[in-house]
């Protein structure tokens, strides 16, 4: 059967206006995740890595430049009708401000009203009451508390499960969730990272957890894709990647996260680099070559493919390359095995 | 014990509000030495950024300070006048206010922000003294001199955070309150910078106030930490014992609260939500929160006392 959502060697090329350079935000992507077998996935990368591209890829907000999004094995941009509709109901997206997605003006049940009678999801009023009811409680919200009540009368934890509630309503198959808790404090987060670890053991949701915080994604991901400028630097199983990274960047982002030990290590880490990335990204070679500790000159000529290490990993450094290169598309597959 | 070069002693801070006062500080006490690192966590609305903020007499109506004194070395900064408070600012004691990379001045190079920040504070130089300061300070922070002719959308986040860091520390202080300065900063950035932060106050041997509420962040870069909860200190002590040996039942529970990266599975939230300052539980005010609360808990407020070498405010520890 068809994937549910499948990105097959996607990217994106931002043009660039009045004389300048084109930005690539990603490169060569490939994902694939199946309605059969829910899980969820993380994609991690810093700022500019293209990690918010990709949802909006994987939402249909964008347009690729290269490659295709598929839903159920169609192109995303030649749905017909019924199937956009089924697209837009099967996938739902939460994103990252909780403040910033609601209308000040109207009351939070609105948000949930909505989609309510978008999809004809009741038959009558009090029916749509007690499914919007039952949502909010299986999010760890109380209804009495929730509806009723003006966004600025919840607190930020509140409001971003309210969204979840709404993307839950419509029983969707997956649903992207761009850096669902990087606004709300470190005890709220992980209250809202457990009720999404719940959506995908109970309910059968499938959901792509992008984010910044390689701990969090460690704690609630199966799979992991650890973007760089635009590119896949590793990718696979979540234990595998963050106890033993095999990129330099993904074994740089775990030492740069501060932990409470007593060991003082943190900042006397002789750091790559002050250097701060250039805008441009290189023509070619390797997109990591001008940070990477370990860096040769193989690594300026040319781009790295894809390396499979292990059965369900693909570590894009030329360290591997006596292991076997992933054909471009292919990762989706890997990452499903 | 070393001359201290800040010393807050009974803070309280309250703000009016139409349905009763918000106590945002109450009765907070705590010294630093020179160079030392003190870090302040919390949960947002524990009071800790209005703490930083009142030591620099920076409370806005409808926010007034109550009570408490704040000494800098042998100055009692209640008994400044305005002009005097905005003479010590910056150049005795400095801040790095919460999100400052978003406070650079759009339309101005950052030389032009920097020799501002100097001309306020009654700085006359020439030209070539000013550019030699600009990139004596630029280099400080690790940025090229090349940035002191440019504006601040042409810096990344992390860039504009050391010019931030350079005009808070362009007067040489004594203290620099850090509030959250990389809390918009990827890991590998946040690093960096925090590394740019303890050079140049290891330089300056000036004291840092680090507000935050990461307490990795905490455990590798601070001396000693306070944990504020509702307004209150709640528990004070070097950070190794903090780590190691946590006594207060919030303070394990913000350690525990960090996601590991050791053992999956192991996500744990604050169990409730950080209480309404208006509406405070009585007794200790942690009290619905703690898995260990008793009677007591409920109904008498417990006071910082001494616990070998630490501070804690509960009255189990």
């Amino acid at each position: 059967m068809a994937p549910l959502i499948e990105a097959v060697d996607v990217s994106k090329r931002f043009a660039g206006g009045l004389g300048r350079e084109s930005t690539l935000a990603l490169a060569g992507l490939s994902l694939a995740i199946h309605a059969e077998k829910p899980s969820i996935i993380a994609v991690v990368g810093e700022s500019g890595s293209g990690k918010t591209t990709l949802a909006h890829l994987l939402l249909g907000l964008a347009e690729p430049t290269g490659g295709e999004v598929r839903y159920r094995g169609s192109d995303l941009r030649k749905l017909k009708r019924d199937e956009r509709l089924a697209f837009r109901r099967d996938v739902q997206a939460v994103f990252q401000d909780p403040y910033g997605v609601y209308n000040p003006f109207y009351r939070v049940d609105h948000v949930l009203a909505t989609p309510v009678r978008r999809f004809r999801l009741a038959a009558s009023r009090a029916q749509a009451r007690e499914l919007i009811g039952e949502t909010l409680r299986a999010v760890g919200l109380r209804p009495e508390e929730i509806l009723g009540r003006f966004p600025h009368q919840l607190s930020g934890g509140q409001r971003q499960r309210v969204m979840v509630a709404r993307a839950l309503l419509l029983k969707p198959k997956l649903i992207v969730a761009d850096e669902p808790v990087s606004m709300v404090d470190a005890s709220l987060r992980a209250t809202i990272l457990s009720s999404l670890r719940k959506l995908t053991d109970e309910h059968g949701i499938s959901i792509l957890y992008i984010t910044h915080d390689l701990a969090t994604a460690y704690q609630v991901s199966d799979t992991i894709l650890v973007l760089y400028r635009a590119h896949v630097a590793e990718a696979g199983a979540v234990e595998r990647v963050v106890t033993a990274p095999q990129h330099p960047y993904t074994q740089l982002l775990i030492s740069a996260i501060p932990r409470a030990h007593v060991a003082r290590d943190w900042l006397v880490q002789k750091d790559e680099a002050g250097r701060a990335p250039p805008a441009v990204i290189a023509a070619q070679g390797c997109c990591f070559a001008d940070r990477c500790p370990l860096v040769t000159p193989v690594c300026l000529g040319a781009s790295p493919a894809l390396y499979r290490t292990e059965p369900r990993r693909a570590v894009a450094c030329v360290q591997f390359r006596h292991h076997p290169a992933l054909p471009a598309g292919d990762l989706g597959k890997v990452l499903a095995t | 014990m070393s001359e201290r070069v800040l010393r807050v002693e009974g803070l309280r801070v309250g703000f009016d509000h139409p349905q009763g006062l918000v106590q945002a500080v109450d009765d907070v006490s705590f010294a630093l030495s020179p160079g030392e690192r003190f870090g302040l966590a919390g949960e947002s609305g524990s009071g800790k950024s209005t703490l930083a903020l009142s030591i620099l007499r920076m409370i806005k109506a409808p926010g007034r300070i109550q009570a408490g004194e704040v000494w800098f070395a042998g100055t009692r900064l209640a008994d400044l006048d305005e002009e005097g408070m905005r003479a010590l600012r910056l150049s005795d004691i400095a801040l790095v206010p919460q999100g400052s990379m978003n406070s650079l001045n759009p339309v101005l190079r950052i030389q032009q922000q920097i020799t501002d920040a100097l001309a306020d504070h009654g700085l006359r130089l020439t030209r070539g003294e000013e550019q030699q300061r600009i990139a004596t300070l630029l280099a400080a922070v690790g940025l090229p001199n090349s940035v002191a002719r440019m504006y601040p959308h042409e810096l990344s986040g992390g860039m504009k955070q050391r010019a931030c860091i350079a005009i808070a520390t362009c007067l040489r202080p004594k203290v620099i309150i850090a509030d959250e300065p990389t809390s918009a900063l990827d890991v590998v950035v946040q690093r960096q910078v925090m590394a740019t932060l303890a050079l140049l106050q290891r330089d300056l041997a000036a004291a840092v106030i680090l507000v935050g509420h990461d307490m990795g962040l905490m455990a590798q870069f601070v001396d000693r930490l306070g944990v504020m909860y509702a307004g209150r200190l709640v528990e004070v002590a070097p950070i190794a014992e903090i780590v190691t040996r946590p006594r207060h039942p919030y303070t394990r529970a913000l350690i525990a609260s960090l996601p590991s990266l050791e053992r999956r599975g192991a996500l744990a939230g604050i169990p409730g939500l950080a209480p309404v300052l208006r509406d405070l539980p009585g007794g200790c005010a942690f009290h619905p929160r703690c898995t260990l609360a008793t009677d007591r808990c409920r109904t008498e407020k417990p006071k910082l006392r001494n616990i070998d070498g630490a501070q804690v405010a509960c009255h189990l520890a």
